[in-house]
């Protein structure tokens, strides 16, 4: 298969205005003629339902919530970018580019990169538009900080809360489309399959969650915007909702799944408590612009973290990298974190933690000044732990955040199926291997109100609308399959519950495909997984009905889903003999621990096409061209 | 460290097979609880053990776990989101709790958030006010640069102080009268303290509240439980300002 | 006048109405007080008789405007109240097994229906005492005399001191619910117009309070 991206023509900063101006249209009279399907409501299924609603097009909106203002980019807490160089410190749409093109580790797509660096400014204005409360400074402008990194302040935020307010934003923005007749509107219903008529996506399979009932619904498009899949490693700063389903059942149907292995570890995460933990809080990254991270000297050393003297403490990160220091990039600070664990060095009752100090910034600036910057972070970490952080140094440890994997679109935002999108961070397009902060709600709302507007209309212009009807021979076949996977799920009737299998399946994608990978561990992982698959469909247990609201059965489908990627995963990261962002490779690092690229072999989009289950999937190669930028080699000591 | 010890725990727990069947109170026992468990933790454990003893785990709403999702909807022990102030369910640690203490769960209670099943309750009334007027009507594309709209750092930060409402609905549990007013002053004081939101800032005030009215919430009598237990700590300020902004309204009144 | 009807059917519109019609009453209430003071100047019930003859007297047109409002407005505020009360309650079939409502409001805000009955049995029976009977008819004995009988009477003071209790736990939530209801609601002067509305509440219904004392004491000449 060719992977056509359809980069437009011309330099860098002109593709997007070609291609603006040379793209198909649909006349405003026919707009309403077309039916589209939009599933999730988060920053780019809210955006995208609402902006091609008001564009004139007939939107169909499903989301699992109760409601679609509950999508987990709520959850986003620290900003987002934009190239305003409001602050006078010399960004540019050129800067934000290279600085994401670079901190993905020179494995995106140049063109698409560019591309959302011009929108970010599009973006802010929009939301200020709707309403979003961004912080101000006295004189009434909008106010920045510095995030993840970046020389230049352009991360605008609203309090901690950055991800809510955008999304409540986007949700007003799609209930004011609802309430005009434009969107329809399908909370508590799941996406169960996609039914692709003589190769265009022409519709999905829904079940509603509250009756059980498997529904057909037909359109001229499809567009997916239903997040990441970090979940597939149990343990994540995901919602417990959040999941691959809609993405992995478009894949089965032949939209190629990009570089699964490329998942983010964020390093700042509350550490795991116990057997019956079930989720990761974030603390922002922020924390380690004051905290200092250390860990014990000795091994097994379970002194209170007070009674150890300073110098048998190891500052590892000050150490390592005396040019970073604790600001090293996620990545490596996440991985840093895993070594010193691994040499029996963690603290805390499950040794899987390190230790994040205020002592020293406490002493230097006071505990007022704490307050002020980190109050309610504090608190947050408080409520969690019982541990008060402004006398005990916090305990911290990796956790699952982002996936920077996901379906395979071309500049369209297009998948291999004709008619089938995927949005925000359930595509693969911007980040490469690894996303900066701040970038992932431009990328959601980039996508939702300022891409896929444009871009689907040179599709739809191709294709009149026809009014496909639901009874189609395809809608039929699919739903069977549907019902029959649910009556497979629930005849199982074994002998463990489906969060036992998830844990399970956690374990293994944290302990072989997680931080740090290499040949053996993934082999073995490949191994386990399948037969955990295996064991999954033979012992789970589903209790009650398909016709009720049955929260067992809806997360049965999504951990099988889960099952099947997490061997994918594996298979991405055993064929990337290379490391680079989220992706390290053991095996492949330089002589100072750091992540080594291999550009000659790997400078490419790992695309992966389902040819059965019982087949191994298919690799297909996007190779990226660096003509602006040059790749380089990232140190940070 | 917390090094609390386990708890054993009588649960009474609403049982409610779907909207249109009866329901009902059921004992339940959970043991070997840890104190550093988040409430809905050890709902895990429970529904664990029944699924592994073949009884149906109990339903509930949840999804973040970070308490900013608003999904979480448990009247715990007499009150939203249990004992402690400032929190959603999911952020509450069983430490507010102790070993032997019985704890009464039943899902919120108020005839426009029917029951779905056992704790889950239909918050759908909260969409449709929303999409009564809860925007501002602005179309993609074509806004003017962000910065061209000076806003005072007060105003931004009252609006702010509004429209962090997760749209839980323990306002609407709490209050003796099942008032949706702290949610519905919410969006109506974010938007109309914003230069944004001021142009159609009546007409907003008129269709959201007769939305609200249409749903079935009662009135506000001022007994404030709403704003002491809604979770973000939303003020009684914007009941108030709802009200002001009601009051003004009455000129575009047909 | 649909628009107006409307608003006053509102939800909002109604406290509105509630407030409103709540605060005048509470002006009423001074006036009044004022009035039934002069029962304690132990002059026998001069100057009262005076006070008292003015208030009756048929050709006193503003005050028989003054008492028509007053009427209706204590009118729609009773059947408002019930109005109000009666839709909130149907916004709750099921009610809750366990509410533990004093974590989060006062006493005197759940109970304003309840206290605003007992004011109103009181007010049936402190009208039929006094107001009917002077105002319509000329009764043999003075009114200064019928309130001193009636206040002699233990059992009659006794649920005119108990009314007043209730009168100050709802006059306690009615008067800064009002403002707050009308728009009045800042971090400053809420405060402040919460410990104005409870003394308010003590001062007058103990003052009221203390007229039936007075005369059960035997200190009524």
């Amino acid at each position: 298969m060719e992977l056509n991206a359809k980069i437009p023509q011309g330099d860098l900063k002109d593709k997007w205005s070609y291609y603006k101006g040379n793209v198909k249209l649909v006349n405003p009279a026919n707009k309403r003629k077309y039916n589209l399907i939009v599933v999730g409501t988060g920053l780019a299924g809210a955006s995208a339902a609402a902006s091609l609603a008001e564009l004139g097009y007939n939107v169909k909106s499903f989301c699992f919530q109760d409601s679609p203002r509950r999508a987990h980019s709520i959850a986003a807490q620290g900003g987002i970018n934009a190239a305003k160089n409001y602050q006078n410190d010399g960004d540019s749409v050129w800067r934000l580019f290279y600085d994401t093109i670079k901190g993905g580790d020179y494995r995106a797509r140049e063109a698409n990169v560019h591309r959302l660096a011009e929108l970010s400014v599009n973006i802010i204005d929009q939301c200020v538009a709707q309403g979003v409360p961004f912080a101000r400074e006295y004189g009434g402008l909008l106010d920045n900080r510095s995030f993840g990194g970046a020389q230049v302040s352009r991360t605008f935020y609203a309090r901690g809360q950055t991800g809510q307010q955008l999304l409540l934003g986007a949700y007003s923005a799609l209930m004011r489309q609802v309430g005009l007749g434009k969107v329809k509107l399908f909370p508590r219903y799941e996406m169960l399959d996609l039914v692709v008529v003589d190769g265009r996506a022409r519709g999905i399979i829904t079940r509603n969650l509250i009756t059980g009932a498997v529904e057909r619904h037909a359109a001229d498009a499809v567009i997916l915007a239903t997040g990441g899949y970090g979940n597939l490693f149990y343990l994540s700063t995901n919602a417990k909702g959040s999941n691959v389903t809609a993405s992995w059942r478009s894949y089965k149907r032949g939209a190629l799944f990009a570089n699964p292995c490329f998942t983010q570890i964020h390093p700042t995460c509350i550490p795991v408590k116990g057997d019956y933990q079930s989720k990761l809080t974030l603390m922002s990254e922020s924390l380690r612009n004051d905290g200092r991270v250390w860990v014990p000297k000795r091994k097994g050393d379970t002194r209170k973290p007070m009674d150890i003297p300073e110098n048998e403490r190891d500052y590892y990160l000050e150490r390592k990298y005396p040019s970073f220091g604790n600001l090293v990039p996620r990545d490596v600070a996440s991985r840093n974190a895993k070594e010193v664990v691994d040499e029996g060095r963690g603290v805390g009752e499950s040794g899987f933690a390190v230790y994040l100090d205020f002592a020293d910034a406490i002493k230097r600036l006071g505990v007022d000044e704490i307050k002020m910057r980190y109050g309610n972070l504090f608190d947050m970490y408080y409520q969690i732990t019982d541990e008060d952080p402004y006398k005990v140094p916090m305990r911290i440890y990796p956790a699952v955040h982002y996936t920077m994997g996901g379906l395979w679109v071309d500049y369209e935002l297009m998948t291999t199926i004709p008619g089938l999108y995927a949005l925000g961070e359930c595509n693969f397009s911007d980040h490469g291997a690894n996303r900066l902060g701040a970038s992932a709600l431009m990328q959601g709302l980039a996508d939702g109100y300022f891409v896929i507007p444009y871009t689907i209309g040179n599709y739809l212009a191709d294709h009149r609308p026809d009014g496909l009807d639901i009874n189609a021979q395809e809608f039929e076949t699919v739903e069977k399959e549907v019902n029959d996977r649910v009556g497979k799920l629930l005849s199982v009737n074994g002998s463990r519950t489906v969060d036992d299998f998830h844990r399970n399946l956690g374990q293994i994608m944290w302990e072989y495909v997680g931080m740090s990978r290499n040949e053996g561990g993934l082999k073995k992982a490949i191994k386990l997984i399948s037969e955990l698959r295996d064991e999954f469909w033979k012992d789970v247990k589903v209790l009650g009905r398909n016709e009720e609201l049955n929260q067992s059965l809806e997360k049965a489908g999504r951990v099988a889903d889960f099952l099947e990627l997490g061997e994918l995963v594996a298979r991405g990261a055993l064929n990337r003999n290379e490391s680079c962002g989220g992706h390290f490779r053991a095996e492949y690092q330089t002589q100072e621990n750091e992540a080594l690229r291999d550009d000659e072999n790997y400078c490419y989009v790992a695309a992966w096409q389902f040819k059965g289950d019982d087949q191994l999937p298919e690799l297909h190669k996007e190779n990226l061209k660096f003509e602006f930028v040059t790749p380089s080699q990232r140190s940070y000591k | 460290m917390s090094n609390g010890k386990k708890m054993n725990l009588s649960l009474k727990i609403w049982r409610q097979a779907d909207k249109n069947s009866a329901g009902e109170f059921k004992d339940y026992t959970v043991n070997n609880v840890s104190p550093d468990m988040s409430f809905l933790e050890m709902l895990d454990v429970l529904n664990e053990e029944l699924i592994i003893k073949g009884e149906e785990p109990v339903a509930f709403d949840h999804d973040c776990r970070e308490g900013i999702c608003g999904s979480c909807s448990l009247y715990i022990n007499g009150r939203p989101h249990g004992p402690k102030r400032g929190v959603t369910a999911c952020q509450l640690h069983m430490r507010s709790f102790h070993d032997g203490q019985s704890i009464v769960i039943e899902p919120w209670r108020a005839n426009a958030f029917p029951v779905v099943k056992d704790l889950i309750v239909d918050r759908s009334a909260f969409d449709r006010i929303i999409t009564a007027g809860g925007f501002v009507s602005v179309n993609s594309g074509g806004a003017a640069d962000a910065n061209s709209i000076l806003i005072s750092k007060d105003d931004v930060e009252y609006a702010l102080d509004a429209s962090q409402c997760i749209g839980c609905g323990a306002c609407v549990a709490v209050c003796k009268n099942s008032s949706a007013s702290l949610f519905v002053g919410a969006k109506i004081a974010h938007l109309s303290r914003l230069p944004q939101g001021s142009p159609e800032r009546h007409k907003r005030a008129i269709n959201m509240i007769k939305q609200m009215d249409k749903e079935g919430f009662g009135s506000c009598t001022n007994t404030e439980a709403c704003a002491a237990e809604c979770p973000k700590e939303i003020s009684m300020d914007v009941i108030v300002t709802m009200r002001k902004e009601y009051m003004k309204a009455i000129k575009e009144m047909e | 006048m649909g628009w107006f009807i409307k608003f006053i059917d509102s939800s909002i519109g109604k406290k509105i109405v509630m407030a409103l019609t709540g605060l005048f009453l509470s002006i009423f209430l001074i006036a009044h007080l004022a009035g039934n003071l002069l029962l304690l100047a132990g002059d026998g019930g001069v100057k009262f008789e005076e006070y008292a003859n003015f208030m009756a007297e048929s050709g006193n047109i503003p005050v028989r405007i003054v008492e028509i409002a007053l009427f209706i407005l204590l009118i729609y505020h009773i059947i408002n109240g019930i109005r109000i009360t009666s839709i909130n309650r149907k916004a709750r079939n099921i009610k809750y097994k366990k509410v533990d409502a004093s974590a989060n409001s006062t006493f005197f805000s759940r109970f304003m229906i309840q206290s605003g009955g007992i004011i109103f049995i009181f007010l049936v029976i402190h009208l039929r005492s006094f107001f009917f009977p002077y105002r319509f008819s000329h009764p043999e004995i003075t009114m200064y005399e019928a309130v001193k009988t009636a206040f002699e009477n233990p059992l009659y003071s006794g649920f005119y001191v108990f009314a007043m209790v209730l009168l100050a736990f709802h006059l306690n939530h009615g008067v800064q619910s009002a403002f707050q209801t009308l728009g009045l609601y800042d971090k400053k002067i809420t405060p402040i117009i919460k410990k104005t509305g409870t003394a308010f509440a003590i001062i007058i219904c103990l003052a009221f309070a203390i007229i039936p004392l007075y005369f059960l004491m035997g200190m009524g000449e």
